[in-house]
């Protein structure tokens, strides 16, 4: 299994008053080809985990090997093997589409022509108009087309689909998928869960600086919660935690005032153990419903807390 | 490999980084309509408006009326003065007419043999100008030939305020260009996340930098042959001394202020932050390094520092070129000034330069 990506132990802390610790002591493995998510709130320290791994800052401490290569040794080498779509990159609004990713192209002794970049991001038929007169979808294209044209062999997409309609963002997911087809590795970083479980094969969960979790979307799910969740509301005096956990099937609850949420493997023998459970205490059933788990679940789970919940801060 | 067709060799030339970097900054500074005005507009504007505010009057025609014979000695000492109009043979009434509604400043009236009768308002100063003009003839029709006085008129070219003006102009633009277009464009570039993401790539860094200052060089060079030109139709404006000695100021002072916005924009991300910094440095120059008004009018104990800051140094070098004729040996110190500021800013700010 050839990494693309590893690091060991990678500390870094804003100087200031207090000083920031942005992260702290994570491991991340990358496999070549894979898409792989780095999954977790603002502020989790995606952004400078993704700008480390890039060669834009340098770690306090930890071990980085990009493609197999160090940044302290072969700089030059990692930038022209790598693409990068920054969070916000906001490129000149007067040039146009060819133009800019013709600039691009010539900062690389290899790669594709500009043609082929713009074809890759289905942008064909604004080669020649002015980047003002793009929506932010295709900004975010031009943007994927910039860091495509050197023919990377890992790309870096920061936040690619944050703040675009659905359509756009299923367009970039097409275009993330088109690529992997093509062999290449692509790390990105996220907080919307559907795209994590859409495009990639392996993520990672980082809260407070560190991985707290790693595996493939399925694998995640399952062992953090379950394939399924039940959720029900009632009125009455709550059944304790324990008598959640011990019901056949869950894998996992969480009690709050008049709410449960209950994760299974099994909810054909869970859910009329539940409504059981809840008769016998005598509480009456307000509402229920059962799911399919999501990675929201896995984070919740995790944390405690809700990811979206810690964005909207 | 021998014989690299045109086509590929042109093609190389522009997919070459440096070169598709300044196409980026030409494409970003020809298609911004406002900036066009203000860097090549604005500064016309301002050399039509104070030049013609403060232009020199031209000769103003006095016209002298005459009645009866006026000697015929004084009266072609005074035809002779391309200054004045002489009307001969003009009835004498009508002559109190013309001088009573202002059409004469001045009435000669010869009558018979007797003295001149030189008639004039008091209240007028071209009434005067007319009678001291007339005196200073009579005098001189006394004064043999060989005691008559020499007078020597200097053609004075270059002495006019337009003269003056147009070097500061040309020197405040090259520091307006260098601050604007290195300084702003930089930290524009870093607050919108672009020079992060430049740097990202294998692209050089040297070449970002000079991709910079070439553009602006191309740039300033344009606003400064528009003014120079628009000044020579307009205003006969013309440059006394070697075009050579002018380009080379131009140059080291055209970099010189790239390199002060260069240090400016070395640590700020912010529009605001770059702003104020703009301002505290060219404020002062405009105002003290003799752009409108010479500098020499500040008091002694100041003239020291304002001779040392560049915008000085540079106007002085480009009006000894442009009003005094001077050569390049004769602006070495202004250019030695300008040449410390460059590589002194130049040095700090690549201590001190931000590409994130």
């Amino acid at each position: 299994m050839e990494l693309a990506i590893s690091c060991r132990n990678l500390c870094k802390t804003y100087p200031g008053k207090p000083p920031v610790v942005a992260v702290k002591n994570l491991n991340l493995e990358v496999r070549s080809g894979s898409c792989f998510g780095l999954l977790g709130p603002n502020g989790a320290g995606k952004t400078t985990t993704l700008e480390i791994l890039e060669g834009i800052i340098t770690p306090d401490s930890g071990d980085v090997q990009v493609l197999g290569r160090s940044w302290l040794t072969d700089a030059k080498w990692l930038r022209s093997r790598i693409g990068i779509a920054l969070q916000e990159t906001k490129l000149s609004e007067r040039q146009t589409v060819g133009e800019t990713v013709t600039l691009f192209r010539s900062f690389y002794d290899r790669g594709m022509s500009p043609e082929e970049a713009i074809a890759l991001v289905s942008l064909e038929g604004k080669t020649h108009a002015r980047l003002s007169n793009l929506s932010g979808g295709q900004k975010q294209r031009v943007a994927l087309a910039c860091s495509l044209v050197g023919d990377p062999d890992l790309l870096f997409l920061d936040e690619p689909t944050t703040g675009l309609d659905p359509q756009s963002r299923r367009q970039v997911w097409d275009i993330a998928r088109s690529l992997i087809d093509r062999g290449k590795t692509i790390l990105l970083t996220t907080h919307y869960m559907d795209e994590a479980e859409q495009l990639c094969t392996q993520v990672a969960v980082v809260d407070h600086g560190a991985t707290i979790a790693t595996g493939s979307p399925r694998d995640l799910i399952r062992a953090h919660g379950g394939d399924h969740r039940i959720e029900a509301q009632f009125s009455g005096v709550a059944p304790q935690l324990d008598a959640f956990l011990a019901l056949p099937g869950a894998v996992t609850a969480r009690v709050e005032a008049d709410q449960v949420w209950c994760g299974t493997e099994s909810p054909h023998a869970t859910l009329p153990a539940l409504l059981k459970l809840l008769e016998v205490q005598g509480c009456t059933l307000i509402g229920l419903g059962t799911r399919a788990a999501t990675l929201e679940d896995v984070f919740v789970n995790l944390t405690g807390r809700h990811l979206r919940e810690e964005s909207m801060r | 490999m021998i014989g690299v067709s045109p086509a590929s060799w042109s093609s190389r030339l522009i997919h070459h980084p440096l070169a598709q970097l300044i196409l980026a900054r030409v494409r970003d500074f020809f298609r911004e309509p406002e900036a066009l005005f203000w860097v090549y507009g604005f500064p016309l504007l301002i050399a039509l408006a104070l030049g013609t505010a403060f232009r020199e009057r031209p000769i103003e025609h006095l016209t002298i009326d005459t009645v009866g014979d006026v000697e015929s000695g004084l009266f072609a000492s005074l035809s002779a003065n391309p200054q004045l109009e002489l009307h001969k043979g003009i009835d004498a009434n009508e002559g109190e007419q013309r001088l009573r509604t202002g059409k004469s400043c001045l009435l000669i009236i010869q009558n018979g043999s007797g003295p001149p009768v030189l008639r004039t308002d008091p209240n007028r100063p071209e009434s005067a100008l007319a009678m001291a003009l007339v005196e200073s003839a009579l005098m001189r029709s006394v004064v043999p030939d060989d005691k008559q006085p020499l007078i020597q008129r200097q053609e004075v070219q270059g002495a006019r305020y337009v003269d003056f003006l147009i070097p500061g102009l040309i020197g405040m633009n090259l520091m307006g260009g260098g601050l604007w277009g290195v300084g702003y464009v930089t930290v524009d570039m870093r607050a919108r996340k672009l020079l992060k993401r430049l740097v990202a790539t294998p692209m050089s860094r040297v070449h970002f930098l000079l991709s910079l200052c070439l553009s602006r060089l191309l740039f300033n060079s344009i606003e400064i042959a528009l003014l120079v030109m628009f000044s020579w139709i307009v205003f006969g404006v013309s440059i006394q001394g070697s075009l050579f000695a002018l380009l080379v100021v131009i140059l080291v002072g055209g970099a010189t202020f790239q390199a002060i916005g260069l240090l400016v924009a070395s640590r700020a991300n912010t529009y605001e932050a770059v702003n104020g910094l703009m301002n505290l440095v060219m404020l002062p120059m405009y105002i003290l390094s003799g752009v409108f008004f010479s500098s020499e009018r500040f008091p002694d104990a100041m003239q020291g520092i304002i001779g040392f800051l560049p915008l000085t140094a540079l106007n002085k070098a480009l009006r000894m070129i442009m009003n005094d004729g001077s050569g390049v040996l004769a602006i070495l110190p202004s250019l030695g000034i300008l040449i410390v500021w460059m590589v002194v800013s130049f040095v700090l700010a690549t201590r001190l330069f931000r590409w994130r």
